[in-house]
């Protein structure tokens, strides 16, 4: 196994900033996820500028799509809002560019048809105009993934690949060797949106993914309470919040109390 | 290349349609299931098996029939149906539930989920669940529940869950939608039978090597009857299982023209549609690159028919393929034509078409009124109506 001689291989890269902001100095990062356009897309940038300056390592930026298949009810329906109020993909990046300017590393995320559709190389020099960082496409496995992502990388942006529960080990390494930025490891076999308790098996994927890797790890996936940040310290770099706080913005807020409450448990 | 050579998918996919685009959580399912497919698919144990309930479960072969006062009341060509309408359960669903029921068992997986739009292929999969003792739960839009609610009910006797899916348009698209983030969760318990040749590689190429058997009996028995093979074969296109089905076997047959309907609602210049392949243009949905209705900006568009059956934005890798290299020629034929065709056929034939194949009947007489007498026409009855007869009063 690619343990120790795979970390050391990687270092030979200078590590991006996205890199830099995700890996855990005895601590565990927060990533805050909230969607574009919701609920509509002024508020929106008013809500991811205060979340960009709460704390959070990074924010991944959701772009709405009508098909959410890894997504649960909640992130489904702040989509939803976000298509009835007029947000599109050049909307989402307009709003990803305001919120970039504060100085937060930003991530998409999106699925693939809205990127195929808008033209991946347009996408992805318009989203690296935007200053945005990396981009996530939850239904692009890596078989499918190089007529898009070869115009990512053109366009200096990261391509975040995900490692489930149910990844074979050689499956993990390649899905590694895919990724840039960070991986981002999923905790729960399903969709998101917030759980009670994280899976029993969740330690040993975490462990499992980071022996391939020299690269950051992130958990996502359920992850909603200070508990599950505890339990994560050491095993993760960073953890992905994100039904929980789109769930504080739909009832009005703007989440930043969530984060701080989370960061408490990170330190 | 060999047409033979040119439809069996490399890599998953049909030239340059198909593909796997699904959350990494159910790449290493769709790779199993791949794997199984071919090992059961080579099983002559297998093979057996599914013979059999073909024979006495299913009611296989289906007959062809010549529908005579049709043919007469468009000009005179030869019209013959293959009557999948007669399958156990009222359509041609059966055949691929049957197989990928028997593989779910050869994978030790216990629970079922399906989609269903018309409630065809949802009471198609709550009977192999029955009859295989399997858990069944079926998904299905809220819109569609009430216009095939004679379907809801039989899923219901035959022990399967219905679930309602009340988000975005309510109709198919959302309920595979649901039945996928189910998969997601539940993809080490559950199998998922998808109803027709869409979704993620490989169900488009398993789902038709199952209804394969429409058209592999069809041509034969229209061989033995006729001594020859008819003009032009016309299938109703949704998902388009049961046209892959009879297509299959008469695509090396270059002077049998094969066409494809879809349904234009009303109208596909209005919107109010469900042809994808008329009126879409590629895309991703639901883990599959094919034709898909969507917007500008690759959001996914509602649809339209009066056909639960039909009314669907994408339709299977497969058929966007014949359609590019114009082996099959798709035309679309509107709610209006359709209602028009279901009551002509019931009045002269004694036959009662559900309203999807109704689609296929007028689209048969429109090419029947051009070939004239001496003309030959085989449709796929791909099922009957008793299920629309609601949607047929409210009109």
């Amino acid at each position: 196994m690619p343990s120790e001689a795979g970390r050391a291989q990687g270092a030979v890269s200078s590590a991006s900033r996205l890199e830099n902001a995700l890996r855990a100095k005895d601590d565990l990062k927060l990533v805050a996820y909230m969607m574009a356009g919701h609920p509509n897309k002024r508020r929106s940038i008013e809500v991811g500028k205060r979340l960009a300056g709460s704390g959070i390592a990074a924010l991944e930026i959701g772009i709405p799509h009508s098909d959410p298949l890894a997504d649960g009810s909640v992130i489904q329906h702040a989509g939803q809002v976000a298509l009835e109020h007029g947000m599109t993909v050049s909307g989402a990046l307009g709003v990803a560019q305001a919120v970039a300017a504060e100085g937060v590393p930003v991530v998409l995320m999106t699925y693939i048809n809205p990127v195929l559709s808008y033209d991946p190389r347009r996408f992805a020099a318009e989203a690296s105009q935007a200053g945005v960082a990396g981009v996530i496409v939850p239904d692009l496995p890596i078989e499918e993934a190089e007529p898009v992502t070869g115009w990512f990388r053109a366009a200096a942006l990261e391509t975040i690949f995900m490692v489930a529960p149910t990844t074979p080990p050689d499956r993990i390494t390649s899905i590694c060797s895919h990724s840039s930025g960070f991986v981002y490891c999923v905790t729960v076999t399903g969709i998101t949106g917030a759980r009670k308790e994280l899976p029993e098996g969740m330690p040993e994927l975490l462990r499992e993914v980071r022996k391939r890797t020299q690269l950051p790890v992130a958990a996502g996936f359920g992850i909603s309470r200070p508990e599950h940040m505890k339990s994560l310290r050491g095993g993760a770099d960073a953890a992905v919040v994100g039904s929980a706080i789109v769930e504080a913005i739909e009832r009005g807020g703007d989440a930043v109390a969530l984060v701080k409450e989370l960061l408490k448990a990170c330190r | 290349m060999s047409r033979a050579a040119l439809t069996h998918p490399v890599d998953g996919r049909f030239g340059a349609f198909g593909g796997q685009y699904v959350p990494e959580t159910l790449m290493s399912a769709l790779g199993e299931l791949e794997d199984m497919w071919h090992e059961a698919k080579a099983d002559p144990q297998f093979q057996l098996e599914l013979a059999g309930h073909r024979r006495a479960f299913i009611g296989r072969p289906t007959p062809i029939y010549a529908a005579t006062r049709l043919s007469e009341h468009f000009g005179g060509t030869h019209i013959h149906f293959k009557r999948e309408d007669l399958c156990h359960t009222g359509a041609h669903k059966l055949n691929n539930a049957v197989g990928q029921a028997l593989l779910a068992l050869r994978m030790g997986k216990r629970r079922i989920i399906a989609e269903t739009g018309a409630g065809q292929h949802g009471v198609a999969t709550a009977t192999v669940c029955a009859r295989f003792g399997l858990e069944c739960t079926v998904y299905m839009g809220t819109e569609d529940m009430h216009r095939q609610s004679m379907n809801v009910r039989r899923m219901k006797l035959l022990g399967a869950e219905v679930v309602e899916v009340k988000s975005g348009s309510k109709t198919l698209k959302d309920a595979t939608t649901e039945a996928i983030r189910d998969w997601v969760t539940n993809v080490r318990t559950t199998h998922y039978i998808i109803g027709s040749v869409v979704g993620p590689h490989p169900y488009p190429e398993m789902v038709r090597d199952l209804q394969r058997v429409i058209g592999d009996e069809a041509r034969e028995q229209y061989l033995s009857l006729d001594g020859k093979l008819p003009d032009v074969v016309v299938a109703c296109v949704g998902g388009g299982s049961n046209a892959i089905g009879i297509f299959t076997a008469f695509l090396d047959d270059r002077d049998v023209a094969l066409v494809g309907v879809e349904a234009a609602g009303r109208g596909v210049k209005t919107g109010e549609h469900a042809a994808s392949l008329v009126g879409g243009r590629p895309g991703v949905l639901h883990g599959t690159y094919s034709y898909v209705l969507q917007d500008g900006d690759g959001q996914i568009l509602p649809t339209h028919s009066i056909s639960a059956g039909l009314d669907y934005p994408g339709v299977g890798p497969e058929h966007a393929f014949l359609h590019e290299t114009e082996r099959v020629e798709y035309v679309a034929v509107t709610d209006k034509d359709a209602l028009a065709a279901f009551k002509l056929c019931t009045r002269l034939e004694g036959i009662m078409p559900a309203l999807e194949p109704a689609h296929a009947i007028h689209h048969a007489g429109v090419i029947a009124r051009e070939l004239g007498p001496g003309g030959s026409i085989l449709v796929c009855l791909s099922g009957r109506g008793d299920k629309d007869m609601d949607s047929v009063d409210a009109e």
